[in-house]
């Protein structure tokens, strides 16, 4: 099996796997389309008070909302990607397992996240922003053009996520219990993304510092593809190069965590 | 009968500190990881407070109420559910514990399944959101221009306790509804860490039907809301009379009862998978 199939498979597998649990998808429907309605009630506040803040109009606001919410499981931003899991791997020793099988553990885990994240964006992202769209005066491009340019957006906005994730994950080699990390990394990706509050509606140099961070790419980036407010290509360079600098500190993280380990457990 | 039920909870409390002390010890075999959860809890909880400050650095009202005002609420909201987070916020893992069937092993035991239930992985970290949540509160009150009269500083520790047993109702009957639900846990998210979302900002931001459904259906505008509008001198956006800021504790004890219910329902209808 070449190894194009391979993760293929892993992914698709990923997918699957994440498809199983329709009552705790309904559940993610359900819930985030609770916390939407909420944030879009404070937005339409906050520029009902200052029409065009941060460059959007009420209607971009309005979908910028709801595409938190769908992306909000896809990228993980909270938490609940496979990062999860690897770590316990790691605690437990388990991951000596993953380390003899003869696929590279970065790509295995990679190929594993994005069919976690696909699934998680068309179970779980769809429905909330149809609602939203539907039930507020939302903003929708009508050129398939930019939907088609929005979706790379998204696509190099997974790997940024997973990049930053697995770096976060492999700390376990280290501290063993990496539930810590993970807070401090779920809280920074929580507030630096955008998902509180739009990154280009922070006032001055935070605004400034937060923009070129690596979590702008994740929902910022995309959406600001979508209302029109950013030209693609300028923003795939900023996502991909974030991609390339995080992908590659995990492998060399990864080397070096593999070189020291000691497996846990008996 | 009713000796009986003093027993019962008097076992009842004795069990939840025993299993709580146990989490606590647990917990401390990590104590970097401990630290940082709970400054993560708390920093969690506070960067949601800096988003707000973030708004009104843009702007000097939301919903005509002003940074102070809202900080009030978002204190007493972030203290009362940060107080039900962590007495009873293990509640969640019960769909797990069904789907798995560890909640035997709770059944089996000489205790009362809640009680166990509540403290299990009792998080003490969780302190850190209540901390946040009193700091605000505090910072808010130094700010806010409240004519204080004995009612109106009366009120304030009843509006704390009473919004936290609002919030362990809400816990409790999402517990309950996982008996049910199993898979769902995530759908008792949208009403605990949601309503302390809602209850942070001022009522008149809210659609009408929105205030409606909080204050008679899902009752948490008895949490802040209601009263803090008292305090503040604020008309309430209904237009209820002003001794409905004075029921949150009737309101509590109802809803705690209810949840009671249903959590006793819940556990009637469990079938273990048997595993």
């Amino acid at each position: 099996m070449g190894a194009g199939r391979l993760y293929a498979a892993v992914a698709a597998g990923g997918f699957r796997r994440y498809a199983t649990y329709r009552a705790a998808t309904a559940a993610g429907v359900f819930t985030n389309t609770v916390f939407g309605l909420i944030l879009v009630c404070t937005y339409r506040a906050l520029w009902d008070e200052r029409p065009h803040l941060g460059g959007y109009d009420q209607g971009q606001a309005v979908t910028y909302v709801w595409l938190g919410q769908a992306f909000l499981s896809t990228l993980a931003i909270g938490g609940g990607g496979v990062e999860d899991e690897l770590m316990e791997r790691i605690r437990t020793g388990d991951v000596a397992i993953d380390l003899y099988r003869p696929a590279d553990l970065q790509a295995w885990w990679l190929a594993a996240d994005i069919g976690r994240a696909f699934f998680q964006l068309l179970g779980r992202g769809v429905l909330p922003f149809l609602f939203g769209a539907l039930c507020f005066p939302a903003y929708l491009p009508a050129d398939a053009g930019t939907w088609a340019a929005f979706l790379i957006a998204v696509v190099l906005a997974m790997l940024v996520g997973f990049g930053i994730r697995y770096l976060v994950a492999l700390s376990a080699f280290w501290l063993l219990d990496g539930t810590g990390v993970a807070q401090m990394a779920w809280l920074l990706g929580f507030f630096c993304s955008g998902m509180l509050l739009p990154l280009n509606v922070f006032p001055g140099a935070l605004g400034e510092v937060v923009r070129v961070l690596p979590w702008s790419s994740l929902l910022q980036a995309p959406a600001d593809v979508l209302l029109g407010r950013a030209d693609p290509l300028p923003t795939y360079l900023f996502q991909a190069a974030w991609a390339v600098v995080l992908l590659g500190a995990g492998r060399l993280v990864q080397s070096a965590a593999t070189r020291r380990v000691v497996v846990q457990g008996g | 009968m009713a000796e009986g039920r003093a027993e019962r909870l008097v076992a009842g409390v004795r069990a939840y500190r025993l299993v709580a002390g146990m989490w606590v010890r647990s917990t401390m075999a990590y104590r970097a990881s401990f630290a940082m959860t709970t400054f993560g809890n708390f920093a969690a909880t506070f960067l949601d407070f800096v988003a707000i400050m973030l708004m009104f650095s843009r702007v000097d009202a939301l919903g005509g109420w002003p940074l102070p005002e809202v900080a009030f609420l978002y204190g007493l909201s972030a203290t009362s559910f940060g107080l039900a987070d962590l007495v009873i916020g293990s509640m969640d893992r019960l769909g797990r514990r069904v789907r798995d069937g560890t909640l035997d092993t709770l059944l089996v035991r000489p205790a009362p399944v809640l009680a166990q239930m509540a403290a299990d992985r009792f998080a003490l970290r969780r302190l850190g959101r209540v901390t946040q949540g009193g700091l605000v509160l505090g910072w808010a009150l130094a700010r806010v221009d409240i004519g204080w009269t004995v009612d109106r500083v009366l009120l304030m520790p009843v509006m704390v306790v009473s919004g936290c047993g609002i919030f362990c109702a809400v816990f409790v009957a999402g517990g309950a509804f996982q008996f049910v639900a199993q898979d769902a846990a995530e759908v008792q998210n949208a009403f605990t860490y949601g309503g302390t979302t809602l209850l942070q900002y001022p009522p008149t931001v809210f659609a009408k039907e929105l205030v409606r459904g909080v204050t008679f259906v899902l009752p948490l505008a008895f949490v802040n809301w209601l009263p803090a509008s008292y305090v503040l001198g604020r008309p309430y956006p209904l237009g209820l009379p002003e001794w409905t800021a004075f029921t949150p504790p009737l309101v509590a004890v109802a809803c705690c009862a209810l949840a009671g219910l249903a959590w006793r329902a819940g556990l009637r209808s469990y079938r273990s998978t048997g595993s």
